[in-house]
């Protein structure tokens, strides 16, 4: 039997558990954890529970929380008031999205100069970014009194202006527009930094090409600034399907029902009619028409975004 | 064993002696309020102070809610589970409140509180906060509308002031009109019904009820916007607003109590607004009679306890002392009290120094004793909600008053009769 001889090669060393990567993946999710736990507990959540309630007849005054199945959804479906509180949703969203992101861009261009003294312009148009919402809505309800302000500087000229918030068209554009001056600082700060991303030797190139300020701007400013102009849009609309403190502050849905949004529509249902449940489903049909939205400007990146792969 | 029954016996005394040292557990009640003024909140304070020195276990908060939403913000407490134990109600909401079981029945409450006297309440107070023989919430402010004037504008406009058209027997709604015309062609806004600002369309009960219209059946299952009493009502009302230029147009500013119009329909608590640096000649007077002859319409306010709340018992025994006849005669400081005991000049002139006997009585007493409580349905805020976007297309100039009449009794029927 032959004598067992020792080896030199060292004994097999017991893996460690917490290896670099193990080390790094739970960083990874310790950092992310309480972005994780906050979507849990603030968004899926309530989302989870606003799906339970609209399946649920909800009388608070009454106590009474009953399963009543989908129909809260079909009630929906045939909600007479619906087409009209989609249709001013609709007018609004575009109305706010075309007005806004115009004026953004312009006033991004415009304060985009090597000026004296534009810091100021830059610093005028985005205060209102700061300023209290409702405040901000206050005072425009009182510019926009048929005996206010606007129609005071409107009667030194001669012109009789209109009652702004009591004629339907005049009251939706004044919503869309005390909503565009609030926020358009935002997405003009934005395009301003989207404007100076953009290589000044591209416009020295197009001049010496003999390219005109709008083809230049056309051609140059407009595809390099695409991936801004989509984010601005997707935040935007977003935004505008969300709007209520103007409404519930300037006209309340009216007159008549002409400025009556989804949102609004909601909050009549379930904070001042009591329908917690039917309100409930007025917010799943809002998620999801905010979802489809996102999701359908999210797949036309490629023809909006001039270098998305 | 000894030993362990030594241990045993120790250990429950270490738990039952500190347990016993400390006071029982203090209860705490909350009455939600669309007040914020000092001195009401001054002698909400005192009264709970007074419970609280009888019940030493018992500490009562008053919650302070914004008027505007005020409901919609109890209906969100109750629905997160943070009911208040007691809240005021407005009268138009009575009956979702009283007939949904959200408030306790406080009668057998009211009885058997000592020297509370329940017989001294008017009945027609209690009406609207009555359900099945019971009551479910206590009426503690009672406020007639009455028509507060600007007697110097109307004097500076070259008409006869409303007094005087009283003593003539003449103070109707014809010639109110007609003053609101003058003033404005002078100038000034004519007639301004406070709080209306064409959506609380149901503040328009003080002048169409001079016509007898109503805008629902006495058992409010059908529409009667379409009735000639209000049809006529809403063509007067349109008329003076868009022909005469009598009332202030839609979205017109302007404050009755900063001097700039004529007249003004409110309640008597808002004679608190009176200025009183550069004062003007004012008057406060009944309603003008209508075609259907002199009538009042009373604003009311109640106090109910919710089922829901933490503690509806020791709530409801609070009720019982903040409204009884004592603390009823403080709270008339403010509040027209429904108790017949107390609606006397003497009463009353305490709570108001600011109105004359004459005032008082012409307006308050009168208007309390004969007055009809404001609209209250059943799901109101809806049916308010329906009608006034219907009503909307009514605030335009050349408007068809019966085509609108049809249209708000078209959208609101099917609420009335569910």
């Amino acid at each position: 039997m032959p004598l067992a001889t020792p080896t030199n090669e060292p004994a097999p060393r017991k893996r460690a558990f917490w290896t670099m990567a193990r080390r790094e993946g739970l960083a990874g999710y310790l950092f992310v954890a309480p972005q994780v736990a906050g979507i849990i507990a603030f968004v899926l959540v309530p989302l989870g529970l606003v799906f339970w309630y609209s399946l649920h007849e909800w009388n608070v005054l009454a106590g009474s929380f009953r399963f009543v199945s989908d129909a809260n959804y079909r009630k929906l479906l045939a909600d007479p008031a619906l087409p009209e509180v989609l249709g001013a949703t609709a007018i609004f969203s575009a109305g706010l999205v075309a007005f806004n992101l115009s004026l953004a861009l312009l006033l991004a261009v415009l304060v985009n100069q090597k000026l004296r003294g534009i810091v100021v312009f830059r610093t005028l148009f985005f205060s209102p970014v700061v300023v209290s919402l409702v405040a901000w809505t206050i005072v425009w309800g009182f510019l926009l009194q048929a005996n206010g302000g606007i129609n005071g500087i409107l009667g030194v000229f001669g012109i009789a202006g209109p009652n702004w918030l009591r004629t339907p068209a005049t009251a939706m554009a004044s919503v869309i527009v005390v909503q565009v001056f609030k926020n358009v600082g935002l997405n003009m700060v934005l395009f301003l930094a989207a404007l100076q991303g953009v290589p000044r030797e591209l416009y020295e190139a197009a001049r010496v090409d003999g390219a005109s300020r709008f083809k230049q701007f056309r051609r140059i400013t407009v595809p390099l600034i695409s991936p801004t102009i989509m984010l601005t849009m997707i935040i935007t609309i977003v935004g505008s399907l969300q709007v209520f403190a103007q409404i519930a502050v300037l006209t309340q849905g009216g007159p008549g029902t002409s400025t009556t949004v989804l949102v609004y529509y909601l909050y009549q249902q379930a904070f001042q009619f009591h329908r917690f449940g039917y309100g409930a489903t007025v917010s799943i049909l809002l998620f999801v028409i905010v979802a489809v939205l996102t999701f359908a400007q999210w797949q036309m990146r490629r023809r909006i975004v001039f270098y998305e792969n | 064993m000894k030993l362990l029954d030594l241990r045993l016996a120790a250990l429950a005394a270490g738990i039952a002696i500190p347990l016993a040292a400390v006071p029982a557990m203090a209860t705490d009640i909350r009455m939600a309020i669309w007040t914020a003024n000092e001195a009401h909140l001054k002698l909400f304070n005192e009264i709970g102070a007074a419970y609280t020195a009888a019940h030493p276990d018992v500490k009562v908060k008053f919650d302070s809610r914004a008027f505007d939403g005020y409901t919609t913000t109890l209906t969100t407490q109750i629905a997160g589970g943070n009911a208040p134990d007691l809240a005021w109600i407005l009268e138009t909401t009575a009956g979702d409140f009283v007939n949904s079981g959200a408030l306790v029945p406080l009668k057998a409450a009211f009885k058997a509180s000592a020297g509370y006297d329940l017989t001294d309440v008017t009945q027609s107070s209690l009406a609207l906060w009555s359900a099945g023989g019971d009551i479910y919430a206590y009426p503690f402010s009672t406020s007639p509308f009455g028509m507060f004037v600007n007697n110097d504008v109307i004097k500076a406009a070259g008409q006869k002031t409303p007094a005087e058209l009283i003593a003539s027997g003449e103070w109707t709604w014809a010639n109110a009109i007609k003053i609101n015309e003058a003033v404005a062609a002078a100038g000034k806004q004519g007639l301004i019904v406070r709080d209306f600002d064409y959506k609380v369309w149901d503040n328009l009960a003080s002048i169409w009820s001079g016509w007898g219209a109503t805008p629902w059946s006495a058992d409010g299952k059908t529409c009667t916007f379409t009735e000639p009493p209000m049809v006529a009502a809403m063509t007067f009302i349109h008329n003076a607003i868009f022909t005469r230029k009598a009332i202030p147009g839609p979205g017109v500013t302007a404050d009755f109590f900063a001097g700039e119009a004529a007249m003004t329909i409110t309640q008597i608590s808002r004679a608190s607004l009176l200025p009183k640096e550069n004062p003007f000649s004012w008057d406060l007077l009944p309603l003008p009679a209508g075609p259907a002859g002199e009538y009042a319409v009373i604003g009311q306010a109640g106090i109910g306890v919710f089922a829901k709340g933490k503690n509806p018992a020791v709530a409801t025994d609070f009720l019982a002392f903040f409204t009884n006849p004592e603390n009823s005669q403080k709270l008339a400081a403010f509040f027209p009290p429904a108790r017949a005991s107390l609606l006397n000049v003497e009463v009353l002139g305490k709570a108001n120094p600011r109105l004359s006997p004459e005032q008082l009585k012409a307006v308050v007493i009168k208007g309390i004793s004969t007055g009809k409580v404001k609209l209250s349905h059943a799901g109101f805020a809806e049916i308010q909600q329906t009608a006034r976007a219907a009503l909307d297309a009514l605030w335009v100039p050349n408007a068809d008053v019966s085509a609108v009449m049809k249209s708000v009794c078209a959208r609101i029927q099917p609420m009335l009769a569910m």
